[in-house]
């Protein structure tokens, strides 16, 4: 044993040797390490859905038309301004000149016209198609002017353009994206080690106001314990979407660092299955809404991160409607209403749980709350791949719970064989009249009704908004404190 | 020897072929659709279509396997679902770590076993060897991701001797490379080297008792001498055994350790394939694995004959 001692020291020693070289080339100020937990399968923001790629591409290779600004709001980005006609069917998109991609190759008119139809195209894979859907089409009217003309007036065309699957690609790269993206953007894509990290440098040639940051890489560690290590010991300079809430406290007293709580487009849900048998009883949905104390999940689940909602809109936006007292946790009333149901001697349900830790946490936390009132949940935890076969295709299940982190995604209420099976006329009608309705005070006025429709319907328990935890070192400044969309933008990142 | 060694290929190519089949139907049938999973909560079913078949998921399976043995006969392993580039490059590149990575825990497992096994041997039933034994015990009881934690805390936030986690690339240099794995592969190594001292111990142990030990010692060889001279060649067979086997555990099987230390290793590959359901990634990287444990154990029989001169002539 003497010998393994012996061996063990001389590994330090060697090791004081090694630190000093892996240290030694200490990176620059002009550089930034990004902690993301999942890694993105390919770069391309309009051939899949995974949030992971907008989250190292959004905003820093590649750009829209338009853009989201850190607040949710819509910002000109290739599209230095826009004009609607009168009927507001055409609109008339002015771009910036003076525009490249990062092969050299200019932008133009055309490559926006590809684009937009590559993403609307018959065979095209865009996760988001719904948003191209009321492209009539689209024209180059000359090098800087396209004009896009819809099938009916649409009041948040401009907003669907500021998506990350709605970015500007040229021709000839179109094709490779995924593995190679060429954008527009104020950072060029380096390299990517696969598993490890991509890697991007500053954009000499682009066309906005230049970044301060020189080089940008995003690091994925998908171990929470690692992520804690790597924070803890500055490999990685902000963990935007930090894995391991119940470590944030040591962050928080450490004068190194700065923790950072915003708000997120996820409206965290107990997806309910509005055709299951005794689930299509309004007074059943209810009775569960009324079983379910919020703060006890949010305390429970989330470390106290997390706003309690009680429809499905995020809090943060200035058409929310606070309808948590609609729902609020009122056992003797569930009793009450699952006994009018004819549910007095219990219900059985199955609850089935996808991987996060909302859901799993939750999951368990929920399972007890509606067992006080009489229902009986069997939970089993699934995949993410059994749960979009079994839950999201199949419809086989009574309850999940599921985060909902599309912006503005309202509407999927209205389609009868989305996995809720929420079918009423009427709120289809409202969100028809919402997509060509362009004036924004009746758009707001809308958007409330349509709040206040599925939570009088009681179409889903309604539980929480996503709260967006990070870990950031005190001196870098510019990031993103909430995350109005998928994104990790680093146009205004820098150290103090 | 050569028909010794035709016979061992030909078992390989055997089990290959079997392993493959099994690869294939299994993972086939395994519920849950890629596609589905790139596009996400709100994709359309033609969106959907349009991916299936871009990714060649459809048509009968008899004859995607065929093609795809086909390919890996050309050393082509398909292109990846997820990534969308070569697999072949996505395997090459976690070996790139795997492989240093197993050896180098492999290195230490031997040159802390050996001495340990047998100063456990010669010292039987003494204080020395009670203390090695437990201390051996308890390497193979504490959970290895557990004692990564500790070596993580301890060396790298603590002491900074070494990074905390991360591969910076063999391009950064020997040193720093190796820095990055030290951490890693003593705490692989750990419950391997505790396993093996104990094989050590009980096999040289056994040796002591035979016969020819006894002759050599009254020849009027030391007892230390006799053991190195004797004793240890002829323990070498069951500590031959364990150590391929620990090979191919410390090559598959070191994802708990790549998930601590953050590396990209070939367990992380296809853990993440899996859950991605990149089936053609994990196909190709398990049909890796078995080869790399056909071929190891073909390696150690080829070592029993080195060792024992008798096994040679069979």
């Amino acid at each position: 044993m003497r010998r393994s001692f012996t061996s063990h020291f001389m590994a330090g020693a060697v090791a004081i040797g090694l630190s000093a070289v892996a240290f030694g080339g200490a990176w620059a100020q002009t550089s930034v390490t990004i902690g993301m937990q999942l890694e993105p399968p390919h770069l391309d923001p309009t051939g899949g859905a995974a949030a992971a790629i907008d989250e190292v591409v959004y905003a820093n290779v590649f750009e829209g038309l338009t853009r989201f600004r850190s607040d949710g709001s819509v910002a000109p980005a290739l599209a230095k301004s826009w004009d609607i006609s009168d009927d507001g069917k055409t609109y008339t998109f002015h771009l910036n000149s003076g525009v490249s991609f990062h092969d050299g190759s200019s932008l133009t008119a055309d490559d926006v016209k590809f684009s937009l139809d590559r993403a609307r195209a018959e065979d095209s894979t865009n996760a988001q198609k719904a948003l191209f859907a009321g492209i009539e089409s689209v024209e180059a009217v000359d090098d800087t002017t396209v004009k896009v003309m819809l099938a009916n007036p649409d009041g948040a065309f401009v907003t669907k353009m500021a998506w990350g699957d709605a970015v500007i690609l040229a021709p000839e790269s179109a094709a490779d994206v995924g593995a190679n993206p060429v954008g527009t953007g104020p950072f060029k894509f380096d390299r990517w080690v696969r598993g490890d990290r991509v890697e991007l440098v500053r954009n000499p040639d682009y066309w906005g106001d230049a970044v301060a940051l020189e080089q940008a890489t995003f690091k994925f560690i998908s171990d929470p314990n690692a992520a804690f290590a790597a924070v803890m010991s500055g490999d990685i300079d902000a963990f935007p979407g930090y894995p391991a809430p119940e470590t944030l406290a040591a962050f928080e007293a450490d004068p190194r660092f700065n923790v950072v709580v915003g708000s997120t487009e996820g409206e965290t849900i107990l997806s309910t299955n509005n055709k299951a048998e005794a689930l299509s009883d309004v007074r059943v949905r209810e009775a569960i809404a009324h079983a379910i104390n919020r703060q006890e999940i949010i305390d429970g689940a989330m470390f106290g991160f997390g706003t309690p909602i009680g429809t499905h809109f995020a809090p943060h936006n200035p058409d929310y409607l606070d309808l948590t007292g609609q729902s609020n946790y009122d056992p003797a009333r569930s009793k009450e209403l699952l006994k009018a149901a004819g549910y007095e001697n219990g219900l059985k349900l199955t609850l089935k749980l996808p991987p996060p830790s909302y859901a799993r946490r939750g999951g368990e936390i929920i399972a007890a709350q509606l067992r006080e009132v009489g229902i009986e949940t069997e939970i089993s935890n699934l995949e993410w791949a059994q749960w979009l076969e079994q839950v999201f295709r199949g419809k086989d299940y009574d309850l999940t719970i599921v985060s909902h982190t599309e912006p503005m995604d309202i509407n999927i209420y209205a389609r009868p064989g989305y996995y809720f099976q929420y079918d009423n006329p009427a709120f289809q009608d409202l969100m028809k009249t919402l997509d060509v309705e362009a004036d924004p005070a009746k758009r707001s006025a809308l958007y409330k009704q349509a709040q206040q429709m599925i939570a009088d319907d009681y179409v889903n328990g309604y539980l929480f908004q996503l709260a967006r935890t990070g870990v950031v070192n005190a001196k870098l400044k510019g990031l993103w404190q909430n995350a109005p969309t998928q994104a990790n933008d680093l146009t205004a990142v820098h150290w103090d | 020897m050569l028909a010794f060694l035709t016979a061992r290929l030909l078992t390989m190519i055997a089990s290959l072929l079997v392993a493959s089949l099994a690869i294939f139907v299994m993972l086939d049938l395994v519920p849950g659709d890629p596609a589905s999973l790139m596009l996400g909560l709100n994709a359309t079913p033609e969106a959907l279509n349009a991916l299936r078949q871009e990714l060649g998921l459809d048509g009968p399976w008899p004859q995607r396997y065929l093609e795809w043995i086909a390919g890996l006969l050309r050393g082509d392993f398909g292109v990846s679902y997820t990534y969308r580039v070569p697999v072949t490059g996505l395997i090459v590149e976690r070996l790139a770590i795997s492989l240093p990575l197993a050896i180098y825990a492999l290195g230490l497992t031997i040159v802390l076993a050996f001495p340990v096994g047998l100063i456990a041997a010669a010292s039987r039933k003494t204080w020395g060897d009670v203390t090695i034994m437990g201390l051996t015990q308890l390497g193979i009881a504490v959970p290895n991701f557990w004692f990564a934690i500790q070596l993580q805390v301890l060396f790298a936030l603590v002491l900074r001797w070494l990074p905390a986690g991360s591969f910076p690339g063999w391009e950064a240099g020997l040193l720093p490379a190796l820095g990055a794995l030290t951490l890693p592969a003593f705490a692989l190594a750990l419950p391997q080297a505790s396993i093996l001292a104990r094989v050590m111990r009980s096999s040289v142990l056994e040796t002591m008792h035979q016969d020819y030990m006894r002759s050599a010692r009254a020849k009027g060889l030391s007892r230390a001498g006799t053991l190195v001279k004797h004793g240890l060649r002829n323990a070498m067979i069951p500590v031959l055994t364990i150590i391929g086997l620990q090979f191919a555990f410390l090559l598959a099987g070191a994802i708990i350790i790549e998930n601590v230390f953050y590396l990209s290793g070939l367990g992380n590959l296809v853990f993440k394939a899996i859950s991605q359901r990149d089936l053609i990634v994990v196909r190709a990287c398990v049909m890796v694995l078995v080869f790399a444990v056909i071929a190891v154990n073909t390696v150690v029989d080829l070592a029993y004959g080195l060792v024992d001169p008798r096994l040679r002539r069979r």
